[in-house]
């Protein structure tokens, strides 16, 4: 992928990823730790970016900070290529209370992401071509990181008729979903699995059978029985798994299953991939290290959908991250207005935040205990764009620059210093986690800097001196 | 105590204190002026979100006879209809400095949530299909007057569990107090899971026999329209007691209000085994017992009276 201009195609097929124009980086990072799992480098470099892309790759110690440059010391610091989320809510348009473009993006840098999909869930849905154009054009002005868009399979996300699939593919769609709800007629999930035929597009399905879930809240199981809670059943995702992998099968289409929660469902993945299904499936940062014990004291944070499930489906879902049933780790980013979750458990809505989250829980819970490696976590979390057909981050020479700088051993309580996103529903509020994202270039523009950390010098020479601040967190 | 929410965060000894200080009570109840001041001054907040005639006024004779001041607050015809949220109405109603907020709603948790708002102390009336602990209470001491103590007693607990607050607590507290406790019901209304809290779990009352005490569930009419049962006449011939399935030493239990034909027979709920208006009378004094609890503290000396033993009173 070559650097971004303001509003650019940055991956195959039309589809738009755009973010605000921003000054491309020069950066020397110099003595850090890069890691890309997929090139094979892990070790201590020197890497160089000017005017946005990646130019040189060195032994640490190697590269002089050219003129105009700034240096960033990576001393005992990891370099990732930067992650990429499919599956993201930015509520814009409708819900700004909860979130806009400009605040869902920073969260995303934040979190050290150079790119995110945005869902349609919004008021109105994103279902038609003028609303996915104002988007487009808003994100332009607005998002620090590039977005991509995924309208609606259905009008309304009434799950009764198709949207204008092959007009809002032609603007940029970045594929199409009912996300927040299930296509359950699998009359109308079939024509949209032909019609991806004419205009392509991955179909990303949200999975739970309506009449399974009923009024349910929670996980259906031995702490929603002791809670007298309505539960949702494991199998209410896993049958419609099934269900539409048959389906996707059948019309030899390409589906994308959100959120798995429940190890019935990492079964049913497994066997329709082992057909040859052409299925790809997420799993979040939240089910892949809380379970329903979490849910004990009604914390609404911790409602969502699907919910946090029982020992085995982590245990299975972890499992699947490491056979590859699972191909990518995305957060489902739900921000929700602190009055709208300060009611009962049951009547609260479903959601999470997670883009600040997700390395530094997945990290904390899952690669500090031995569960998984670095290697395959950096790779899950930046695989998700790759599954739509857009692009892959790489730490590597010609490569754009889409990079996240960590420190590894920097401990933070979630929270305490408030956060990116306009909302604070974050189910990991008041833990402890263990690595801290510092510096996050997006399609080759510094997106984040953490406040707290000065870890920049300017470069001698006679190029425009770039600012070194102890609290801007997105100088552009 | 602080608040009584749930009978999961209670102890048999916090247990054995109420029912303790509910029997040194029972006195109060059958003077001929019915009141003692041992809450003068102090005001109670009943604030209910549910129809409730028989919980709402036995906290209100509760506070009454302990000579506190009494607000009933109920959503219908309150700001609740027109669209305050819980926690506006909890602050509001603070604003009136209440010592005690006595708070039934229909939603699981929100007892703890309202405690979190107000300097208050809450009393748990009733939390969705969670918990309802002074109906545990009161059914404790009813059953600990008839039989001395439910130390290895068999309780069954049959009907609807899935949707039933009540369940959960008796549940919970009958295995505090040492008892065996055996759910049974249709398949369709008993939660999967339900055996965490300690009970066995039966779908048919084969073995009812093997009960000491029989505790009968409401049967909600609206659960027919889910498709839970398939019919009320299912039900009855399936789980009803009756006089040919309560055997002559049992004692049978029921929260109210009955659904006569439906959980009960008509002939049982007449029965000299029945104790259903004992549980009413019982939820005066366990309630006045609650409220001098969580107001007068249980650090506060209070005369603790040995549970006599006494011979149970079979029928």
């Amino acid at each position: 992928m070559s650097v971004h201009e303001p509003t650019r195609d940055a991956g195959t097929s039309g589809v738009r990823l755009v973010c605000a124009p921003a000054r491309p980086a020069d950066i020397l990072l110099r003595d850090v730790h890069a890691l890309d799992p997929r090139t094979g480098l892990d070790g201590r470099r020197d890497v160089l970016v000017r005017d946005g892309v990646i130019t040189q790759i060195a032994d640490p110690g190697t590269i002089a900070t050219p003129p105009g440059s700034e240096t960033v010391e990576g001393e005992g610091r990891h370099l990732f290529a930067a992650f990429v989320d499919p599956h993201v809510h930015l509520r814009t348009p409708g819900q700004e209370h909860k979130e806009d473009l400009e605040t869902g993006t920073r969260s995303a840098a934040a979190g050290g992401y150079c790119a995110v999909i945005a869902m349609p869930n919004t008021s109105p849905t994103i279902d038609s071509a003028p609303i996915l154009g104002a988007l487009l054009d808003a994100a332009a002005r607005e998002a620090r990181v590039p977005v991509g868009f995924m309208p609606a399979i259905t009008r309304g996300l009434q799950g009764t008729e198709l949207t204008d699939m092959a007009e809002l593919r032609k603007l940029g769609a970045a594929g199409f979903t009912d996300d927040g709800r299930p296509v359950t007629d699998a009359g109308v999930l079939r024509r949209a699995l032909q019609y991806q035929r004419l205009c392509g597009g991955v179909l990303a399905l949200h999975e739970e059978d309506p009449a399974l879930s009923g009024k349910g809240a929670m996980h259906e199981g031995v702490v929603s029985a002791m809670l007298g809670v309505a539960g949702i059943p494991s199998v209410s995702e896993s049958t419609l798994i099934a269900r539409d992998c048959a389906l996707a099968g059948y019309e030899n289409a390409r589906i994308h299953i959100q959120h798995l929660s429940a190890r019935e469902s990492v079964e049913a993945i497994a066997a329709a991939k082992s057909r040859g299904v052409a299925v790809t499936c997420e799993a979040s940062p939240h089910h892949l290290t809380m379970t329903d014990e979490d849910v004990r004291t009604l914390d609404t944070r911790r409602k969502m959908n699907p919910p946090l499930r029982a020992e085995e489906d982590r245990q299975a879902l972890i499992e699947g991250l490491r056979d590859g049933t699972i191909d990518c780790i995305a957060t489902d980013h739900a921000p929700h207005a602190r009055d709208e979750k300060e009611v009962p458990f049951e009547q609260a809505p479903m959601g999470t935040t997670g883009l600040e989250t997700a390395f530094s829980a997945v990290y904390t819970d899952l690669v500090l205990p031995g569960d998984l490696s670095l290697e395959l976590v950096v790779e899950k979390l930046t695989a998700g764009l790759g599954l739509l057909d857009l692009f892959v981050p790489s730490v590597a020479v010609g490569e754009a620059a889409n990079l996240v700088l960590v420190d590894l051993d920097a401990e933070w309580v979630v929270g305490e210093s408030g956060y990116e996103s306009r909302s604070e529903n974050s189910c990991f509020a008041g833990r402890t986690l263990r690595g801290r994202v510092l510096l996050t270039v997006a399609a080759g523009a510094v997106a984040y800097r953490e406040r707290s950390t000065l870890l920049t010098q300017v470069g001698a020479g006679d190029g425009p001196a770039r600012v070194t601040s102890s609290e801007g967190q997105s100088l552009r | 105590m602080r608040h009584l929410l749930s009978i999961d965060d209670i102890t048999r000894d916090d247990m054995e204190r109420i029912l303790d200080r509910a029997a040194a009570f029972e006195e109060v109840s059958d003077r001929d002026i019915k009141k003692v001041p041992a809450l003068r001054g102090r005001t109670v907040l009943n604030l209910f979100y549910e129809a409730s005639t028989r919980t709402r006024s036995s906290f209100e004779l509760a506070a009454k006879r302990l000579s506190a001041d009494v607000v009933n607050f109920s959503a219908g015809g309150s700001s609740v209809e027109k669209g305050e949220s819980l926690k506006d109405t909890v602050l509001t109603l603070t604003a009136h400095s209440p010592d005690a907020i006595v708070v039934r709603t229909p939603y699981a948790g929100a007892a703890a949530l309202v405690a979190g708002w107000t300097p208050a102390a809450i009393v748990n009336a009733g939390d969705g299909k969670h918990e309802h602990p002074t109906q545990a209470l009161l059914d404790a001491y009813t059953l600990r007057t008839k039989l001395g103590s439910l130390e290895g007693r068999n309780i069954w607990i049959v009907g609807d569990v899935a949707h039933s607050r009540v369940a959960r607590s008796n549940i919970l507290a009958f295995r505090k107090m040492g008892a065996d406790v055996t759910v049974c019901g249709p398949p369709t209304l008993i939660p999967r899971g339900i055996e965490a809290l300690g009970c066995a779990v039966r779908y048919d009352l084969a073995d009812l026999r093997e009960a000491d005490v029989v505790y009968a569930l409401r049967m909600q009419h609206e659960r027919m329209d889910q498709n839970f049962v398939p019919s009320l006449r299912e039900y009855a011939a399936n789980y009803q007691i009756n006089g040919r399935r309560l055997g002559p030493h049992q004692i049978l239990m029921h929260p109210g209000p009955v659904n006569r034909g439906v959980e009960l027979s008509g002939e049982v709920v007449d029965s000299p085994q029945a104790v259903i208006t004992m549980q009413v009378k019982a939820g005066v004094v366990v309630r006045m017992a609650v409220l001098f609890e969580v107001l007068a503290g249980s650090a506060s000396d209070v005369r603790q009276r040995p549970s006599r033993p006494t011979e149970p009173q079979l029928a």
